[in-house]
């Protein structure tokens, strides 16, 4: 089974890369764009162990490893 | 399995000709294989055979006294005394880093750090020559940004420090640019390995990360020139990975203490096959390997693709029978991927087997010692008479001397480099003495009080004018920038970049620039131990200047007597040594391109038996204490290295106060801006004025007192006087606004 | 005396950590490999630079996941002297050993240079000695240094003496440009509650022989002996 997990910024960290990709964005001719916010996304390919107990040891890794807690968040997407 | 069937045309889409194969046909007396077409393909092709290069190669001197290794093995080695050598190459990356900046240039220096520690040298120091299209062109600020950053990358995790380099622009570059990555390490003369494949039945091992489709044909990429199609080359670059190179690089040396191997080399351009194959040449043996043991990452992977992957970070290793465990053992600790993978034969044939089957068997000398060689077609070019014509008169003077001064130590190639440099950690090892930012790094060789210094150069424009007197100067300048650190210069490695050797006028290019190099080398004692040659830097027809890149390695005996560039105190004297030398030349100087827009005339003239001689003079001050800073004349002539001097240290900028030392009647811009090869500027503290000019006296180098350092300005009577703040700002801040780079 | 200096896989400081404290400042150093789960026998802790696991992830993120961790926490709750350079820092940080998080630096580029750092407290064994406002050369090399926290934890830094080093000019003035990469009130280093365990992006083991650029480094090591001594004593 798959799983996908985005692992983003909190809201008031400061996102230096978000903030240059967004004036870059704009130097391109690209107009429009309020803000970026840059994250990381994942897939894991997991055995079958059921959407229930997935979500569980995910939540686990996400929260002792996959992402730092004090800066991050991150949301889990099973299937 | 069925494989495609193989053909002419099928051949020639691998960039063999019709001749060579013809030769295939001959050696096999059959039809080949895919996979033995693919294995002759990287083998032949430009970047592993050198076929169009080795006739001319052959006239460099390679060796010497201290020389323990020449070209041939993955690196060359020199001695330093202390029973250690040092372990130095360069290499170049430059296709695959116009085609994706960061990766090429990062896989450029993973490539030579391997290429370094599987002599069994860790890797101390790396340095880079860098040619990037012009300022403005659209491509260039994120070219600059992606190898740069690249180059970072990987030499920042490895834990290697980046110490030193060049970053040159010129509008023949916009199409091709050249990544050439230099490293050097340290050995100790009874650890050093060679990449030999030796003793019957020894295996074969395999280590590092599993092989993937990474690169397939890069070297038969860097054979060719670009094109309207070669966006779509995209996915053949590798990607590196430089913590999997860093496991590599202990798990190597921790191998490397014990006597368990007998031969070892990286996965290089065209990965196994090559390594294999160059193995077993040196040991005058066979082999037998299979497909099936080599770890793979990707599914479903053919031999044909197993044998010409150039995934990154693997080597392969020749160890004695009965020992594989131990080898197994270590690279376990540092987890990485270990397999068995063959064995070492007897007959002189290379065999590789997949699924039971032999997919390749071809003889191993055929592969090596009959691949093509070529002694192409050279002629001088018709325009180059025109090219060499310069009317110095008609060239209208600038109105404002200072302004025009000003104006080229802030741009693009006089500029501080530091918005490069500080991206490199320079510092890690804590070996380095003289940061970059000097005419040469100096580091220090710990277990000794001895010093390496080192450099790279080029002058292309002097290539394109002129190459053999080019070729003379790249390995003058080099002779010149170390001994101006106090060094003796020992040993060189180069980078010989050229356009397209099918055409008679590059060709021509590159046997002069060879034959200038090997005349100064052999005049200054310094032997070429390694190189690379790197041919096709062409787009749509139109080809770079000729660049043989230069990386210097010089000796300090005592790294306590090494020397900066830089002005230390007030009061100080300043002197001109190799006076004499002085002339009106400006032919391919940077004045006539940057300010006048042209690149016309012939490079200045050398003498060899006078560089020679400054070469060791120069040793002689640092080491008995007499000098306090050097700084040999180059780019943008007199003016330029005397404002270099005042203000490229990292303390305040200084200010100075001389004569001017050409003849009172000469053209003020043609003064200040002229070049010339074999001047040296000084400086020394009022107490060794006496010694100094003895010494000078005793090596027969004509000396001229010019003034003194201090006050605010850089100040050239009759000349030019400029703040010193002045000069200091525009060279700050010069290279990003001439990107247009944040700074 | 004698001081672990870790290793991981992808450490590359630890040469020189172990350099400058058995050769040039004299005191017995060993390497403590990372799936080591004990450090008994020494009396401080370095944690060094590097790229530990390539910084895959995030900086340290996989580094504290290591048995000597374990270890390294026992001996910090024991009052032992802990001090996590650059790498080091960040996983401390991520350990949770300490409080806040690196991100990238401001300018998005990997920054090696000389800086200047004020300490602001002598209450750690690696400032002993030194005076609040000294004013230290150290320099720096990384890509994640900008400190973040949120206001709360960083006014109760601020609040208990916590924050260590800040990054000012030669003069000594906290100021943006002093910043080499944007972190939260020019932080350069903090110590825990207990004042035993020091994070600080800048390398002090670079800078331990005014041969390299400046001998400022020493004064940290030299501290954290004359803490031990006195602590024996």
């Amino acid at each position: 089974m798959k799983a996908k997990i985005y692992v983003t910024l909190k809201r008031g960290v400061l996102d230096p890369q978000g903030k240059a990709i967004r004036t870059s964005l704009s130097h391109l001719g690209i107009d429009g764009v309020d803000d970026v916010r840059v994250g990381k996304f994942m897939e894991i390919t997991l055995k079958e162990i059921g959407v229930e107990e997935a979500r569980r040891r995910l939540d686990e890794a996400c929260r002792r490893l996959l992402a730092n807690t004090v800066i991050e968040e991150y949301r889990i997407e099973i299937g | 399995m069925k494989e495609k069937p193989v053909t002419p045309e099928l051949a020639r889409e691998h960039g063999l000709s019709p001749a060579e194969y013809e030769t295939v046909l001959g050696i096999l007396g059959r039809t080949p294989s895919l996979t033995e077409l693919g294995i002759f393909s990287v083998m032949w092709s430009e970047h592993c055979s050198y076929k169009s290069s080795r006739i001319h190669l052959k006239k460099f001197p390679t060796k010497g006294p201290r020389v323990l290794q020449g070209p041939g093995e993955n690196a060359g080695i020199v001695d330093i005394g202390d029973g250690l050598a040092v372990v130095f190459k360069m290499e170049s990356h430059n296709h695959p880093s116009f085609i994706e900046p960061y990766q090429g240039a990062a896989t450029g220096v993973g490539g030579i750090l391997r290429d370094v520690f599987t002599m069994g040298a860790r890797p101390i120091a790396s340095l880079n020559s860098l040619r990037f299209g012009r300022p403005d062109h659209p491509r260039t600020r994120y070219l600059v940004s992606g190898v740069v950053s690249g180059i970072a990358g990987y030499g920042n995790c490895i834990g290697v420090p980046t110490v030193g380099g060049e970053v040159s622009f010129d509008e023949c570059y916009d199409g091709n640019i050249l990544v050439n990555a230099f490293t050097l390490g340290v050995v100790r003369h009874e650890r050093i390995w060679l990449g030999t494949a030796a003793g019957v039945g020894n295996p074969v091992i395999y280590v590092g990360s599993k092989t993937g489709r990474d690169g397939i044909h890069g070297a038969t990429m860097a054979s060719g020139e670009f094109d309207e199609k070669s966006e779509e080359k995209r996915p053949t670059v590798q990607v590196g990975d430089p913590f999997t190179e860093k496991l590599l690089l202990e798990a190597c040396l921790e191998l490397m203490r014990t006597d368990a191997i007998v031969g070892i080399q990286d996965m290089g351009a065209a990965g196994l096959t090559s390594s294999s194959f160059e193995m077993a040449s040196r040991g005058g043996t066979g082999f037998l390997m299979d497909l099936d043991r080599v770890p793979q990452r990707e599914e479903g992977m053919t031999p044909y693709e197993l044998m010409l992957s150039e995934s990154q970070e693997r080597m392969l290793i020749v160890a004695k029978r009965g020992r594989e465990d131990e080898v197994r053992e270590i690279f376990e600790k540092w987890d990485l991927d270990v397999s068995v993978i063959g064995e070492v034969t007897a007959d002189g044939v290379g065999r590789v087997r997949w699924r039971g089957k032999t997919v390749a068997e071809i003889p191993i000398a055929s592969l090596t010692d009959k691949a093509p060689l070529y002694d192409r077609p050279a002629e001088r070019p018709e325009g180059q008479d025109a090219l060499q014509t310069l009317d110095t008169a008609g060239l209208p003077a600038p109105s404002d001397l200072g302004e025009t001064w000003v104006r080229l130590m802030g741009g693009p190639e006089l500029s501080d480099r530091k918005w490069v440099y500080r991206q490199y950690d320079h510092m890690i090892r804590t070996n380095t003495l003289v940061l970059p930012g000097s005419d040469a790094a100096v580091l220090r060789v710990k277990e000794t009080r001895k010093g390496i210094a080192l450099s790279v150069d080029c002058n292309s424009r002097y290539c394109y004018l002129d190459p053999f007197v080019g070729g003379m100067i790249a390995v003058c300048e080099g002779a010149r920038n170390v001994a101006c650190s106090g060094a003796e210069p020992i040993g060189l490695s180069d980078c010989l970049n050229f356009g397209n050797p099918e055409k008679p006028e590059v060709m021509w290019q590159f046997r002069s620039a060879i034959e200038g190099m090997a005349k100064a080398c052999e005049a200054l004692g310094v032997p070429v131990v390694s190189g690379n040659v790197s041919f096709y830097n062409e787009t749509m027809g139109k080809g770079i200047h000729p660049t043989p890149a230069v990386a210097m390695v010089g000796l300090l005996e005592d790294v306590s007597k090494r020397r900066v560039q830089w002005f230390s105190s007030d009061g100080d004297l300043i002197l001109l040594a190799g006076a004499d030398r002085l002339g009106i030349h400006l032919g391919g100087s940077l004045y006539l391109k940057e300010v006048h827009g042209k690149i016309a005339g012939t490079p200045p003239p050398v003498d060899l038996a006078h560089e020679k001689r400054l070469l060791e003079f120069l040793r002689e001050a640092a080491s008995a204490d007499l000098v306090a800073s050097a700084h040999d004349l180059a780019e943008g002539g007199f003016a330029c290295a005397l404002a270099e001097a005042c203000i490229s240290g990292p303390g305040s900028a200084m200010g100075a106060r001389v004569l001017n030392p050409f003849p009172a009647a000469t053209r003020p811009d043609f003064a200040m801006f002229s070049e010339c090869q074999g001047a040296v500027l000084l400086s020394c503290a009022p107490a060794k004025r006496d010694a100094f000019l003895d010494l000078a006296r005793r090596f027969r180098i004509t000396m001229r007192e010019l003034g003194v350092v201090g006050g605010e300005h850089v100040d050239i009577e009759g000349l030019a006087r400029v703040e010193t703040a002045e000069l200091r700002k525009a060279w700050s801040e010069g290279f990003a606004a001439a990107l247009g780079l944040e700074g | 005396m004698k001081t672990a200096v870790l290793v991981f896989p992808g450490s590359n400081c630890d040469h020189d950590a172990y350099h400058a404290l058995k050769h040039v400042v004299g005191v017995d150093a060993e390497f403590v490999w990372h799936k080591s789960s004990s450090l008994d026998g020494f009396d401080a802790v370095v944690i060094p630079g590097g790229f530990t696991y390539g910084d895959y992830l995030r900086s340290g993120a996989m580094a504290k996941l290591s048995p000597v961790m374990g270890a390294v926490r026992r001996f910090a709750e024991g009052g032992g002297p802990v001090i996590g350079i650059c790498n080091g820092f960040q996983i401390l940080l991520e350990a949770g050993l300490l409080p806040g998080a690196m991100i990238v630096n401001d300018s998005l580029r990997f920054v090696c240079d000389y800086v200047h750092l004020r300490a602001g407290t002598d209450r750690t064994p690696f400032t002993r000695g030194i005076p609040v406002g000294t004013v230290l050369k150290i320099p720096v090399a990384h890509y994640q240094g900008n400190y973040y926290a949120d206001e709360g934890t960083l006014s109760s830094l601020e609040e208990r003496g916590q924050v260590v080093f800040r990054y000012c000019d030669s003069a000594g003035n906290v100021t943006r440009e002093s910043n080499p990469n944007g972190s939260a009130r020019n932080i350069a280093g903090i110590c825990n509650e207990g004042g035993n365990v020091l994070g600080m992006m800048p390398h002090p083991e670079r800078c331990s022989e005014i041969a390299l650029g400046s001998g400022d480094g020493r004064r940290l090591f030299d501290a954290m002996i004359a803490w031990l001594g006195e602590r024996t004593a």
